[in-house]
């Protein structure tokens, strides 16, 4: 049996289906495919939403009335102000340090690049909730910090259990863990940037702290931003890690209240609905900071 | 040994560009083998040769983006990337070899405009970085050097808006901002769509007229028999013949040069 098989020879005249053909193209209509699979998917897909918005609404177990007492109640706002401040030193603190990793990782020494590579092994390899109860146990290990020369006399110094608090123990945490993490974004968007552009600055004599501040680095945005936005979202949805160490951030405060009243689940959502606000102004933010970085670009 | 024959500058006009016995390699790869070459003050060498005879690094070696392994470079006189002080030569360090970069200026094949700056700040931002110079001043040479490469209006556009040979033009502008001794062109039309190599080679034929000193890399035969003052032909990392473009176009006395131009031409 053959397994190709030829048109059937058609010993009358030509058959023609259909109206004679148009010789005007654009006179004929254009059917499009249909998708009837689609159709059946969102309607699965909206039943199940509508089950779950019904099930919002009217389960008395999410505790609405609860949910509004506490949503804009002094304590929570006031975690909610200190969650901010770890994510904005974390972040600040975190890649300033980060740029110096990179531009060390970048460097022509390979003494400096080692330690940068070092440096971001080490704080990537640790987790981040044991390295905060390390420095949180920081006088355990060093009570005191003399300031002056090297493996020579000191200045002045510190008692170590009064400088670093919970809070900047936390902090320093924070940014130290970011900073590895900022470091290799940063590196990122710096080789990003196409390396005809360096040589042009280079050809025209511009000094190389310009070079990097005026060429390089808002070149360097673009592929910078959409990462590190990442990386901030996600530092400040990581602050709620900080509440091991009993300090009064959103999620602590929201366990401390109930752990007193009981009522887990709308206080759960107190802190998801702040999270989720939080996150989407950083998100618009995000938005336009990367427009303002986009002049020029085609895409 | 050199076969290449150095013609001497006219009495009265010293060389703006001396390159003496100038080796680099790459690696295990030599790609300059001693080169000896003079371009003097107002004169346009225009540097011919296949892909890989250095044509390019040669170039690049000028400004001091690539080092030379030995051998020395001088422009105006000035020793090009080291200091002489009795019989050592100083590396210079970067802030000076930027320095002696704004007297050179260098067009690139693919133009490496800044694509973050519109066009007028991509003209101003060497001016301004570089030599300090006010504000007022540099933004009325930079809008007249646009006028002269017939992009006026174009001050506001972002690079990437322009096509090829505008994007060209703005580079050259950019590199006469800086009022440059020298001017090097790297290939400048061979990243061009053909239509638009013309405009590109009009503004570089301009600048020539009015005794601009430059040396330009090209694969344009037509363009260096009208421009240029000396032809130079390289192979191999060498310079294999050099002379005026009816020498060394129409009677070259090398193999090497006659089965290279009868391909290209």
């Amino acid at each position: 049996m053959p397994l190709t098989s030829d048109p059937p020879l058609d010993r009358t005249a030509p058959r023609r289906t259909g109206p004679p053909a148009d010789d005007d193209p654009a006179a004929l209509k254009v059917v499009p495919v249909r998708h009837p699979w689609r159709w059946a998917a969102i309607v699965v897909t909206a039943v199940l939403l509508a089950q779950f918005a019904h099930g919002l609404l009217t389960n008395p177990a999410w505790e609405w009335g609860v949910f509004a007492q506490f949503f804009t109640a002094e304590t929570v706002v006031r975690a909610v102000w200190v969650t901010l401040q770890l994510t904005v030193y974390g972040t600040v603190l975190g890649f300033a340090l980060g740029i110096v990793l990179a531009f060390m990782r970048l460097s022509a020494s390979p003494f400096l690049r080692a330690v940068a590579f070092g440096y971001i092994w080490a704080f990537r390899s640790i987790p981040l909730i044991v390295q905060l109860l390390f420095w949180f146990n920081l006088a355990y290990l060093y009570k005191r910090l003399d300031f002056g020369i090297p493996f020579g006399p000191g200045f002045f110094s510190f008692d170590t259990m009064g400088l670093v608090g919970a809070m900047s123990a936390a902090v320093l945490g924070l940014a130290l863990h970011q900073a590895a993490y900022a470091a290799e974004i940063v590196r990122g968007g710096v080789l990003a940037v196409d390396g005809g552009q360096l040589e042009a600055a280079a050809a025209l004599g511009i000094p190389r702290p310009r070079q990097l501040r005026r060429i390089v680095l808002p070149q360097a945005m673009r592929a910078i931003l959409p990462n590190a936005a990442n990386e901030v979202i996600s530092l400040f949805k990581g602050t709620s890690i900080v509440s091991v160490m009993a300090i009064g951030e959103l999620f602590y405060q929201v366990q401390v209240i109930y752990g007193r009243n009981g009522r887990v689940v709308p206080l759960l959502m107190v802190a998801t609905a702040w999270y989720v606000l939080l996150t989407t102004v950083l998100s618009v933010l995000q938005h336009y900071v990367e427009r303002h970085f986009a002049k020029g670009a085609t895409r | 040994m050199s076969t290449a024959t150095t013609p001497a500058p006219p009495a009265g006009t010293r060389p703006m560009v001396e390159v003496r016995a100038v080796h680099k390699s790459f690696g295990a790869l030599e790609v300059l083998r001693g080169i000896d070459l003079q371009v003097r003050t107002g004169e346009v060498a225009v540097v011919l040769g296949p892909s890989g005879s250095g044509k390019s690094t040669l170039l690049r070696t000028i400004n001091h983006l690539e080092k030379v392994d030995s051998g020395r470079i001088s422009v105006d006189g000035a020793l090009v990337g080291y200091r002489r002080s009795g019989d050592k030569l100083y590396e210079l360090r970067e802030r000076e070899i930027l320095k002696q970069r704004t007297h050179i200026g260098f067009v690139f094949q693919n133009f490496n405009l800044f694509p973050h700056l519109t066009v007028l700040d991509n003209i101003t931002e060497a001016p301004l970085a570089a030599l300090r110079r006010p504000r007022k001043d540099v933004l009325a040479t930079a809008r007249a050097l646009l006028d002269r490469v017939g992009l006026a209006d174009k001050a506001d556009a972002y690079p990437r808006q322009l096509s090829g040979g505008q994007q060209q033009r703005v580079a050259i502008a950019r590199a006469l901002a800086l009022e440059p001794k020298l001017l090097l062109f790297d290939e400048p039309t061979s990243a061009l769509d053909p239509e638009l190599v013309g405009e590109v080679l009009a503004v570089i034929k301009d600048l020539a007229r009015q005794g601009t000193t430059m040396i330009v890399v090209t694969h344009e035969i037509g363009f260096a028999r009208e421009v240029a003052d000396t032809v130079v032909f390289m192979d191999g990392g060498r310079i294999v013949e050099q002379g005026p473009p009816g020498q060394v176009l129409d009677h070259p006395r090398h193999e090497r040069t006659k089965s290279f131009l009868s391909k290209v031409l």
